[in-house]
């Protein structure tokens, strides 16, 4: 360094490294600033561009969309087979992608739980409108879920009857993760003021048994349970349904995890806050409804949807007990004997639709909490 | 002043509390009659604000009787609920909700304890705000207001109420210095109009104006009481004295 340059002000230095930070002075000064580091970048450089060449190249270019059929409907892979390693098979989604989305539903009624999908992303998106806010939303959840039930179940209006054993594929993953969050969150709620309940002692110990019991056990070990042993506590002739007993099975698991997170917040809260509901004569639910649990859930908005996506994803686990979700679904597709192989275009195609979902979640979320947090700004 | 001559407001009676092994009120003795205004003054740990809180059972005392407005404290809820109701409070650290607006913050005990109409709460909220001098800040939130005008809100907020007695937890200790002399100035405004006041502070300057009475509380005890010239000229204790002397050289 020169000794004139020694002598600037540093204000002054960083206003002219300022003014003169164009694209190029910005990749001269941190990119290529010396030697070390310009070989780093071309290194890195050569690595992203082959990357990105690749992907293009196998994904787009070589990429095969369809594939000729044999007269008897079964599809001749061939060509897919002589450019796997060069080209992506897309093929297999195109031709399979019904039954991973809906499972073994009726083929010629498989509009019935592609409304159904509609209708869930319909009532998530009205759900997360703020201005939608209000008690009649409670009833538009009743009135779309009966729906789906009409839909999936059918037998009445004069649709067909499929039983849950033919239902499958992305329906069971929004139905377990909606139900799921639905039922959850609230009990989630209930349970971590239950575990605060210090002059309700009974109340106490059961959540707490609760919670601790359930985290305490791997998931894959509460759908077991609900799937195997939950039947032989019953009376004989009550059959309650698989799908039924994986969906309370995830509830309760769902219940625990975020009643955590919900106390969590509760804990974050200052004590002030309830002394002043206290000493304006407030009851115990007006209290929480109003004052803590508004603020206690604004605090946890970020862990409350890692929950949530968490428990999204872990809908799949469904499959080791026979109920046939996205994933599953993917599975079932791949086992057909002419698509057997092509596992990496059917796996990044359901990754695609976990992402589509996670990333919507996650992207609401950030949203919401910049939203809510309005207040808190100075 | 003379103390007033009425029916008592609240009456303490040898009330004693712990918290674990430590004796935090040692048989507090204490009759508050209506429209007298009483400040309570102590060092800190004095037990002062315990007791303060312990008038609308934020705190339980675990020995003696509290009677507020003519009903017992005890572990019923309904008897609890009524004395709230007309006990308001304004707390140190003003605790106002952060997540509701000023003109939420005044009138949700009103709509949901009192049952008032929302229209004529908002038509109250919005009357002791003017009284606090804040009525233009009604939509913001607290945290867009300065902590002198958090406060007045608190004490706005506990009036909504309409109480027959306001206790007040240190109110001006969490403020700026510039910013007290707003909130005193509420709170001498609220005197005049005859309001039942139990004040935990350390404004000797307040207590002179407005009190009718100053309790000093050390060590869990009320160590002498009287009007606040007397109090404050003639200390009888050297417990006061110490602290007199310790309060005047900070100020």
């Amino acid at each position: 360094m020169s000794e004139a340059t020694l002598h600037i002000p540093t204000a002054v230095r960083t206003q002219t490294a300022i003014a003169s930070l164009g694209p190029v002075a910005w990749a001269r000064a941190n990119l290529l600033g010396s030697w070390w580091s310009t070989a780093v970048t071309l290194l890195l450089g050569y690595i992203i561009l082959r990357v990105i060449v690749g992907v293009v190249e196998w994904g787009l270019i070589h990429a095969i969309w369809t594939v000729p059929y044999s007269a008897n409907g079964i599809a001749d892979t061939l060509v897919c087979q002589a450019a796997k390693g060069t080209g992506a098979c897309w093929a297999v989604l195109v031709d399979k992608y019904r039954l991973i989305l809906f499972g073994r539903y009726p083929y010629a009624e498989q509009w019935r739980p592609a409304i159904v999908v509609l209708l869930f992303v319909g009532l998530y998106i009205v759900s997360g409108l703020r201005r939608f806010w209000r008690k009649e939303l409670l009833l538009v959840w009743i009135v779309v879920l009966a729906a789906i039930g009409v839909l999936m179940w059918g037998g009445v209006f004069g649709l067909s009857e499929v039983t849950e054993d033919n239902w499958g594929g992305l329906p069971i993953t929004l139905i377990l993760a909606t139900f799921g969050a639905a039922f959850s969150f609230p009990l989630a709620v209930l349970v971590a003021l239950g575990r605060r309940a210090t002059k309700l002692p009974a109340v106490k110990i059961l959540c707490v048994l609760y919670v601790e019991i359930i985290r305490g056990v791997p998931l894959i070990a509460v759908l077991f349970m609900a799937s195997v042993m939950f039947p032989l506590f019953m009376p004989a002739g009550v059959n309650v349904d698989k799908l039924l007993r994986a969906q309370i099975a995830f509830i309760l698991f769902a219940g625990a995890y975020l009643a955590e997170v919900v106390r969590g917040g509760l804990q974050a809260l200052p004590p002030g806050q309830a002394e002043a509901a206290d000493a304006l004569g407030l009851s115990y639910w007006q209290k929480t409804g109003f004052i803590i649990l508004p603020q206690a859930l604004r605090l946890v908005i970020p862990p409350l949807v890692n929950t949530f996506i968490g428990f999204f994803k872990d809908t799949s686990l469904v499959l080791i007990i026979g109920i046939f979700d996205l994933l599953t679904m993917g599975k079932v597709a791949l086992s057909d004997p002419p698509w057997q192989g092509f596992s990496t275009e059917v796996y990044l195609g359901l990754a695609s639709v976990y992402i589509a979902f996670c990333f919507a979640m996650s992207k609401y979320s950030r949203g919401l909490e910049r939203d809510l947090n309005r207040s808190r700004a100075r | 002043m003379d103390v007033l001559a009425g029916p008592p407001a609240i009456v303490l009676d040898k009330v004693n509390k712990w918290y674990g092994a430590m004796h935090v009120l040692r048989d507090v003795s204490l009759t508050v009659t209506e429209k007298e205004r009483v400040v309570v003054c102590g060092p800190s740990g004095s037990g002062k604000s315990t007791m303060i809180r312990c008038i609308n059972r934020l705190e339980t005392h675990q020995e003696g009787r509290i009677i507020v407005d003519g009903t017992e404290l005890t572990d019923d809820l309904r008897a609890l609920d009524t004395i709230r109701r007309e006990v308001g409070m304004v707390f140190q650290s003003f605790n106002l909700f952060p997540h509701l607006t000023i003109l939420e913050n005044c009138t949700l005990a009103p709509i949901w304890v009192r049952k008032m109409p929302k229209a004529e709460a908002e038509a109250l909220a919005m009357s002791y705000l003017e009284r606090v001098k804040i009525p233009e800040q009604a939509r913001k939130y607290p945290g867009q207001l300065s902590g002198g005008q958090q406060q007045r809100v608190a004490i706005a907020r506990a009036l909504c109420m309409q109480p027959k007695i306001m206790l007040f937890d240190e109110p001006t200790s969490a403020l700026d210095p510039e910013m007290i002399k707003e909130v005193l100035d509420t709170m001498i405004g609220l005197a005049d109009t005859g309001m039942t006041m139990v004040c935990v502070t350390h404004e000797m300057g307040f207590a002179r104006q407005v009190a009718h009475r100053v309790v000093f509380m050390d060590r869990g005890e009320i160590v002498e009481s009287g009007p606040p010239g007397e109090l404050f000229e003639n200390p009888r204790t050297d417990r006061l004295k110490l602290f007199l002397s310790q309060i005047l050289r900070g100020h």
